[in-house]
């Protein structure tokens, strides 16, 4: 093939999070690994320094940091039968699209999952009986486990959050409950990297709240580290300063979690490694067998095709562009919502949110001090932690109060309901409200349906004429169920907390459309289990059909919890990376028995 | 690996390659080319004087900043969106890759009908520079036929009533012309002008930001984190450099 470059160990499609640490993981082993990315190099010092983040119109409102829809988009509907619409303009899917991939201009909010997000069918049969689970299947939903349990993620778990210092307290240690901390997480064997963050004015209000309610509040572990750092592979991290300008922006500070703040500094050093960047990988191409691949065709930005070769390919290009790239592979099979053949596609699911917001006469919140991480939480309605016998749905949220960013357009609209949104009317409700107004997240659980999936579109394509992914989705009785009960409490918690005129946004409460979304925690559709009948990957997230492959990403979810995927991501991208240099490399085939 | 290790290892490696070019002894002129801020990253500032780029049409800058003047009046809050250098950002910006929508995805076909529904409001192929020259006629137009007067003639009232009917989806601006959306993306770029950093040309004098209280361009907060309730009187800062 024209422009064939020399063969690789491994090639990693997507340097972000799960990319960066899978490199970094089989470097270290001694594999010759290239990454091919298709954003530009973005690093700390050069792009965003503290000179240069603090810009909201250009960081937020315009989103220079993130893949526009003119690289790629997906096309949406919401049911089959629909024609599906591309997603035209900025929404809820926040791709990141250079070296560090989102996790540049992610938040940092950095769970582990509970134990029971990883078993929910088992665990719901197990403490409700086999008949819920039953019922719940007979409505639509496609439950099943990971393959994976909680202790055997665990040290996985820790892992990531040693290199990305993540700040936060335990609340569960060695199964020691441990009060100020989730009491409700998993047990853990050691305490977070980095003490937890400082409460804001209204973080401490929230705290007071709940705790008065009899609720177990606690901070949230965050990716904005709290105090000075060196994580395993020798890499510096300065403490949070609170910018506010977290989100959507880069780090100025060394203080996020980030590839380029935890991982690249190392990794770049690494004779044995090489990034292709402003390069996108189109496909990966079969051995005449099918049963494994020879390595990946890409095109770089000027447009020159080429063929990397691979013993192994590592898919890591985001949850959407994972399932893309498996069926633009002809890896697996498509999944078929009407006889629920096929695995690729299979088990999409969203976040199920809704927030509520509260003013405060006379407060001042000042809420541009502020982190993409920083805020309190309880768990008591989250998961299975609550009793679930007398409701009817299973599943929870998080709920949050938070203390994100005090930025003036993005707040714009965040003023007393009734007020105008322009004229003296906006700037009398704006410059009062800008200090008085605080917001709670319910953060929840979506749980799979039989309907929800992804595929590639019949009509429209990307600029190198591929066609895009299309989702068809929307929200379960289940979930909407689940939410509506949670965002209750949120309200209960504003009024406790003494908030006035509460404005409640219960995303669910209509059609799931990616304008009406805030969140950008898209998963499933290239799901890990253990049964190649329901499952795209094995529990090593090695592809059932072409044992060469291997893809993580939030696609591996099979749920999601009531919580944000990354530091479930990195997790799984460790375990990825060490079931391939421990076993697969001197011994390559399936690592699970299909 | 330990910690111990690790650091040694980081230094041998630096040693064998990579890094170690750039960090033996060398004569240095200028600034280092690996450090240095990449160009694309660097703030580009609203371009001053030279008069407008995009707005050219006289009648289109006293229609919109007609608009943009009731959307933001002056008043005990602050100046209005013209006073604050809203028409220069709102320029600035059209001509630019956002005027261009260079980020959006604008491939036909585009089937109106539908994707309104599944998306739950109208799709465009259309720039917001094309938006803007195609609006601000419609609204024109809609004046001379409504009133018989030219759009930026009426009175405060009357542009008043006409925003709340385009904002309500009762004013029908003709063919091609989606006049809700329209308010909406006016709304949306007036208010953008008042609140972004005055590098790119509004918010003068960072009035809009005093107008709200909050402190620009400051990036450590660490020493108020701790303070409850307070007014904590920080004066603005943007990236503009002092002089
Ligand atoms: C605004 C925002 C806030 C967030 N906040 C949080 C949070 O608080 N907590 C949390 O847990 N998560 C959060 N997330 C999610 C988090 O960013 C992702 O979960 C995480 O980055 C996923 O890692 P990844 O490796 O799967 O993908 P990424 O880190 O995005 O990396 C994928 C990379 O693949 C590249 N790529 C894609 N296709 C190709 C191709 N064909 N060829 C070559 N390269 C390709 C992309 O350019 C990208 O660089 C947030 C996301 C956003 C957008
Ligand atoms: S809030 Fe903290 S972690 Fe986030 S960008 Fe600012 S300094 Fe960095």
């Amino acid at each position: 093939m024209a422009n064939e470059r020399p063969k690789a160990d491994v090639v990693i499609v997507g340097l972000g999070w799960a990319g960066s640490v899978m490199a970094e993981e089989l470097t270290r082993a001694g594999l010759n690994v290239v990454a091919i990315e298709r954003g530009a190099w973005r690093d700390t010092s050069t792009d965003f320094p503290p000179a240069v983040d603090p810009d909201e119109l250009r960081w937020h409102t315009r989103r220079e940091l993130l893949q526009p829809m003119s690289v790629e988009t997906t096309t949406f509907r919401n049911k089959t039968g629909q024609q599906a619409a591309p997603v035209r303009n900025w929404n809820a899917f926040q791709f990141g699209w250079n070296v560090g991939g989102a996790g540049t201009h992610w938040a940092g909010m950095s769970w582990r999952f509970l134990p029971w997000d990883f078993q929910v069918a088992t665990q719901t049969a197990e403490r409700y009986g086999q008949e819920r689970l039953d019922s719940l299947m007979a409505e639509g939903l496609q439950l099943q486990d990971w393959g994976v349990t909680y202790d055997e993620m665990a040290p996985y778990y820790d892992r990531f959050e040693r290199i990305a210092g993540t700040s936060g307290k335990a609340g569960n240690l060695n199964g020691q409950k441990i009060k100020g901390g989730n009491v409700f997480e998993g047990p853990r064997d050691r305490e977070y990297p980095t003490p937890q963050l400082k409460d804001t004015n209204w973080m401490s209000m929230y705290r007071d709240t709940t705790e008065g309610m009899g609720y177990n509040p606690f901070t949230i572990p965050a990716g904005n580290i709290s105090q000075a750092y060196v994580n395993p592979l020798g890499v510096t991290m300065g403490p949070c300063t609170y910018c506010g300008f977290c989100d959507f922006h880069g780090c100025g500070n060394f203080s996020k979690s980030s590839p380029q703040a935890c991982i690249l500094p190392a990794l770049m050093r690494r004779s044995n490694f090489t990034v292709l960047t402003e390069t996108e990988v189109l496909h990966a191409v079969k051995h005449e067998d099918g049963k494994t691949v020879k390595g990946v065709k890409f095109v770089t930005r000027d447009g020159e095709e080429g063929f990397q070769p691979a013993d192994v390919v590592c898919i890591t290009a985001y949850q959407m562009d994972n399932v893309r790239l498996m069926l633009l592979s002809g890896i697996g099979e498509q999944y078929d919502p009407a006889t629920q053949q096929g695995t690729i596609g299979r088990n999409y699911s969203y976040q199920t949110c809704s927030s509520v917001t509260g003013f405060f006469s006379g407060a001042k919140m000042n809420p541009f001090i502020g982190g993409g991480a920083l805020g309190v939480q309880i768990d008591d309605f989250n998961g299975d932690n609550f009793d679930h016998s007398e409701l009817d749905f299973i599943g929870g949220a998080g709920i949050m109060g938070y203390s994100t960013n005090g930025r003036p357009i993005a707040n714009m609209n965040g003023i007393r309901p009734g007020n105008k949104r322009w004229g003296s009317e906006w700037k009398e409700a704006y410059a009062r409200d800008y200090q008085e107004v605080a917001n709670i997240f319910c953060q929840g659980t979506s749980m799979p349906t039989r309907d929800a999936y992804l595929s590639l579109d019949p009509t429209y394509t990307d600029r190198h004429g591929q066609p895009l992914l299309r989702l068809t989705f929307d929200w379960n009785r289940n979930d909407t169920s689940m939410i509506d009960y949670t965002t209750k409490k949120a309200v209960e918690i504003m009024r406790e907390a003494g908030g006035e005129d509460i404005m409640v946004d219960n995303q669910a409460e209509a059609s799931w459309n990616p304008y009406k979304q805030h969140s950008s925690h898209t998963i499933g559709g290239l799901v890990m289990g253990s049964n190649p009948a329901t499952s795209a990957l094995n529990p090593y997230l090695q592809s059932w059909d072409c044992h060469n492959v291997f893809s993580v990403g939030a696609s591996a979810f099979p749920n999601n919890g009531g919580y944000n995927p990354t530091l479930t991501v990195g997790a799984l991208a460790v375990r990825a990376a060490r079931a391939i240099h421990e076993t697969y490399i001197n011994n390559p085939g399936p690592l699970v028995e299909a | 690996m330990n910690r111990r290790e690790a650091l040694f290892s980081l230094g041998s490696m630096a040693a064998a390659g990579g890094l170690a070019s750039r960090a033996g002894a060398a004569e240095l002129k200028g600034f280092p080319k690996q450090t240095a801020m990449s160009a694309d990253h660097l703030p580009t500032p609203a371009r001053s004087g030279g008069g407008f780029q995009v707005l050219k049409s006289e009648t289109d800058q006293k229609t919109v900043k007609a608009v943009f003047d009731r959307l933001i009046p002056a008043d005990d809050f602050g100046p209005s969106a013209s006073e604050a250098g809203c028409l220069e950002f709102l320029d600035d910006q059209l001509s630019g890759d956002y005027g261009a929508g260079k980020a959006l995805y604008l491939e036909a076909p585009l089937s109106p009908e539908n994707e309104e529904e599944i998306m739950g409001a109208p799709q465009f192929l259309s720039t917001p520079r094309e938006r803007y020259e195609t609006g601000l006629k419609a609204l024109e137009a809609y004046a001379q036929d409504t009133d018989g007067a030219a759009f930026h003639a009426l009175s405060p009232d009357r542009i008043d009533e006409i925003l709340t009917g385009l904002e309500a989806g009762e004013i029908d601006l003709g063919e091609g012309v989606n006049g809700q959306a329209f308010f909406e993306l006016m709304l949306q770029n007036a208010r953008e002008g008042y609140l972004a950093d005055p590098l790119y040309g509004g918010n003068r004098d960072m009035a809009g930001w005093k107008m709200i209280g909050f402190p620009g361009a400051r990036y450590d907060y660490r020493p108020y984190v701790d303070r409850r309730n307070e007014d904590l009187g920080l004066t603005p800062v943007s990236l503009i450099p002092n002089d």
